[in-house]
């Protein structure tokens, strides 16, 4: 990766080519291996976008067969040849659906899709550098992952079927190849998939880091940094951190699978033969997967978080409340995502007091979460709120966040967990708090910077109509399983009304199917505006929101290198909306408080005394003048 | 465009120095998670190594720590202009390279053929020992590239700040190298009895 870095363009190119470079751009380099990063946002974005489509009519098939078990469609056949035989999706493939739409979903979606498009928008724009700190490493962190998607979807193309073991793969059933049919190649691709998704989120993540750290223009201190990228930049120290160790993980698995140790397997019988493998422990698997599944759940939501901050706070025309409390507490869950991967496995036989131990640093996680949650609905209180559709799905994610939430306290704890641990409440919980909340932040970020990406607005109209349809389609589609997971139904199964205990859930099936249809309609509406957008959206201005941030004063038509002219200097914190005295309800980082007299408060010279002084001055002569009049 | 060619000639070396920086922090964590797995493995089961770890182990370590001291000597002579003694400390710090991993796959074989210790042995923290070597080698053939890559740099009419720049990227990352085999050997030879 290191000897990539070394042959970085920014280097050879102005010793050789000099500035015209730029100007003749072939459309290789400037579509395709792009190493501009507003461009490798958007290869990301529609990237992400594609696969969420993809993932999400994975669902819809599974969500047919959970509605109606007993009914044929011929049409499934039709479409999905020996996976759906005599008008039914096979138990196989139904395994397979799931585990390629949670995949899919947390990973391509929410982790590549969420953190590569808008860590590459944004960190430079916002904190006011040229590009990223390596382009070159950006370009490949891009088309790793592509790559990554094309082997993940390629597994449908094998003859028995993408991995099926779900997206945790836990072995022993993804450790032998004759498990199951999708413990064969299919398995072998999603490991391949994956060790390649891996490599492009370090390299991307290697880079937002050391661009934050790095490449801040003057004046953009830590703490004048917009919400985003505090979120983006704890996001990609997660990613370093974590990553790695499920990669470890995946390759012991790997040498399990193909080399014949014995890592994760012991006293196995498949078909009645038994195994030679001994000694082996399934449970370390978890261990190393949930060192990273857990921190992962926060590499989703933290983006969404500070997607969410900077649109609140933008749109209810109001700083953001309590700035550093929203620092210190995304560097908490920071710190404590790493020390509470054991609530996922509380049931594995666990010493008690160890469950103990992480049932207290999970549920510590409650504490900077509401503080968040209190600091956003304290943000909207008496704002001055303009409901734009990027505002509407901001709150939208703050909703989604509280309500599955608060379920994440029952699961955090150790005993009632063993209740509710495999259960459909699990599956309300995380989709709920991750999924909905996560995917409800990445398109508040789609409608807010379309017009900073593509120079155009997106239409108004078709936005509430995805929001409204997408919010209460969610909410009926996960609502009701929560009591299916009160009542013991277990997730992942095919045909659970089968058993007489469970038979009355078969309408609520119904409905939620019904529901999640309604909900992946609503994205028709969404994906039209978006296209439609790119094309022949209204122009959009400089400022359409009139936002304070850096990334509104670059010119709509992209340049490589985002300003014309100097990079701006940076004077004030990202969030002086409504300040009294000021002439408009905004005022841009890059004004300077000598611009802002009226407005002034005295802290805003708390490190300058010499801004103090004048301030002084200026407010005894403003009252000198009164006492005059 | 014009106005930009100002901050334009900025090379914005700092930064990807500080990638690497991180990259190890990634690596390091990598390598920590195979060192817990195996406390967790062997604590969990009571599965002890009870391996002598062959000497060619030692003899490996002695030459990845020469070859630190070669590549520390190479990255002063290039600092002080001397480019003839900096391309012959980075042969030899090559050489030793190579060296190393001819060792550790000599160490492989002994491990194997000599002392029947397999990696499908049913005690994993035995094939934990080929994972711990054989992962760190996919490292050092990473290693041996940037050194060509530095090497090759000094054949070509390199401007001095990229040829220190090359210099303490491959120096960044070939000390950590060897910081992490000795890491590594010194907790397998904590946990061999």
């Amino acid at each position: 990766m290191s000897t990539l870095a070394v042959h970085d363009h920014g280097v050879a190119h102005h010793d050789e080519h000099g500035h015209e470079h730029h100007h003749n751009q072939s459309f290789l380099s400037k579509y395709v291996f792009s190493m501009d990063h507003k461009m490798i946002a958007k290869q990301f974005l529609i990237t992400g976008i594609t696969m969420a489509v993809i993932a999400m009519i994975l669902s819809i098939l599974f969500r047919i067969q959970l509605a109606y078990p007993d009914k044929t469609f011929p049409l499934l056949t039709t479409l999905l040849g020996h996976f759906a035989p005599n008008g039914r999706i096979s138990t196989e493939f139904y395994l397979s659906l799931v585990t390629i739409h949670g995949t899919i979903m947390v990973f391509f979606v929410l982790t590549a899709g969420l953190s590569g498009t808008f860590a590459n928008l944004l960190i430079p724009l916002q904190i006011g550098a040229r590009d990223m700190a390596s382009p070159f490493m950006n370009m490949l962190s891009y088309w790793f992952f592509f790559l990554a998607s094309v082997i993940m979807l390629s597994s449908f193309l094998v003859q028995k079927g993408p991995a099926s073991g779900g997206w945790t793969i836990y072995p022993p059933l993804s450790a032998l190849p004759k498990a199951m049919p999708g413990s064969g190649t299919g398995m072998t691709l999603w490991l391949i998939s994956m060790v390649c998704f891996v490599a492009s989120s370090l390299m991307g993540g290697i880079n937002y880091v050391s661009t934050v750290l790095n490449m801040r223009t003057k004046g953009m201190d830590l703490w004048k940094m917009p919400l985003t990228i505090w979120a983006l930049f704890l996001t990609a120290v997660l990613g370093v951190l974590a990553f790695p160790v499920l990669v470890a993980g995946v390759v012991l698995l790997i040498f399990d699978r193909s080399f014949g140790t014995s890592f994760y397997l012991s006293d196995i019988v498949l078909n009645g033969v038994p195994q030679p493998y001994e000694g082996g422990s399934p449970i370390l698997f978890q261990h190393l997967f949930w060192f990273l599944g857990h921190p992962e759940v926060y590499i989703v939501i933290m983006p969404a978080m500070g997607i969410s901050s900077e649109v609140m706070s933008v749109n209810s025309r109001k700083p953001i409340f309590g700035y550093h409390a929203m620092v210190y507490s995304l560097i908490g869950i920071t710190v404590l995502s790493f020390i509470v991967w054991g609530h996922h496995m509380f049931v594995t036989g666990m010493n008690p007091f160890l469950g103990g131990v992480f049932m207290i640093t999970t549920l510590i996680i409650a504490v900077p979460s509401a503080v968040k949650t209190f600091n956003w609905l304290a943000t909207l209180w008496r704002g001055n709120i303009r409901f734009t559709p990027a505002m509407l799905f901001a709150i939208g994610m703050v909703s989604f966040f509280i309500s599955g939430g608060l379920t994440g306290i029952f699961l955090g704890n150790a005993a009632l967990d063993i209740n509710l641990h495999d259960t459909y409440f699990v599956v309300a919980h995380f989709h709920l708090v991750m999924g909905s909340a996560a995917i409800f932040g990445m398109l508040a970020g789609v409608y807010h910077w379309f017009p900073k990406m593509f120079g155009r607005m997106m239409d108004e109209k078709l936005g509430y109509l995805h929001f409204w349809l997408t919010f209460i389609g969610a909410y009926l589609v996960f609502f009701p399983m929560h009591f299916m997971g009160l009542d013991g139904v277990p997730r992942r199964y095919y045909a659970f009304t089968e058993f007489a205990s469970m038979q009355r859930w078969l309408t609520v099936n119904t409905f939620i199917t019904w529901a999640a249809i309604m909900a992946a309609l609503a994205q028709v509406a969404f994906l039209y505006n978006f296209i439609t957008s790119i094309f022949a959206g209204k122009k959009a201005t400089q400022n359409p929101w009139e936002a304070n941030t850096l990334e509104w004063t670059t010119p709509v038509e992209h340049l490589h290198g985002n300003w014309p002219g100097e990079i701006p200097t940076v004077y004030r914190w990202p969030y002086d909306y409504s300040k009294p005295g000021a002439e408009e309800d905004y005022i841009p980082q890059t004004t300077p408080f000598s611009q802002t007299m009226s407005s002034n408060l005295p802290h805003d010279f708390e490190d300058n005394p010499v801004g103090l002084e004048e301030q002084n001055k200026f407010t005894s002569t403003l009252k000198a003048n009164e006492e005059v009049k | 465009m014009a106005q930009m060619s100002k901050d334009d000639t900025r090379l914005d070396l700092a930064p990807k120095i500080f990638n690497m920086w991180i990259f190890i922090f990634t690596s390091g964590m990598f390598f920590a998670a195979f060192t817990s797995g195996f406390i967790v493995y062997s604590g969990g089961r009571g599965h002890g190594l009870n391996v002598i770890m062959p000497s060619a182990f030692l003899y490996s370590t002695i030459l990845i720590v020469f070859s630190s001291g070669t590549l520390f000597l190479a990255s002063k002579a290039a600092k002080g202009l001397q480019f003839a003694k900096q391309r012959m400390f980075l042969w030899l710090t090559f050489a030793l390279g190579i060296a190393f991993f001819a060792m550790q796959i000599y160490a492989m074989y002994v491990l194997t053929y000599k002392m029947n210790i397999f990696l499908t042995d049913p005690n994993a923290s035995r094939s934990f020992v080929y994972i711990f070597a054989s992962m760190h080698l996919i490292h050092i053939i990473a290693g041996l590239l940037l050194l060509l890559n530095t090497i090759t740099a000094t054949y070509r009419k390199t401007p001095q700040v990229i040829n220190l720049f090359k210099m303490q990227m491959s120096s960044i990352f070939w000390h950590f190298l060897g910081i992490i085999w000795i890491y590594l050997y010194v907790f397998l030879l904590l946990n061999q009895n």
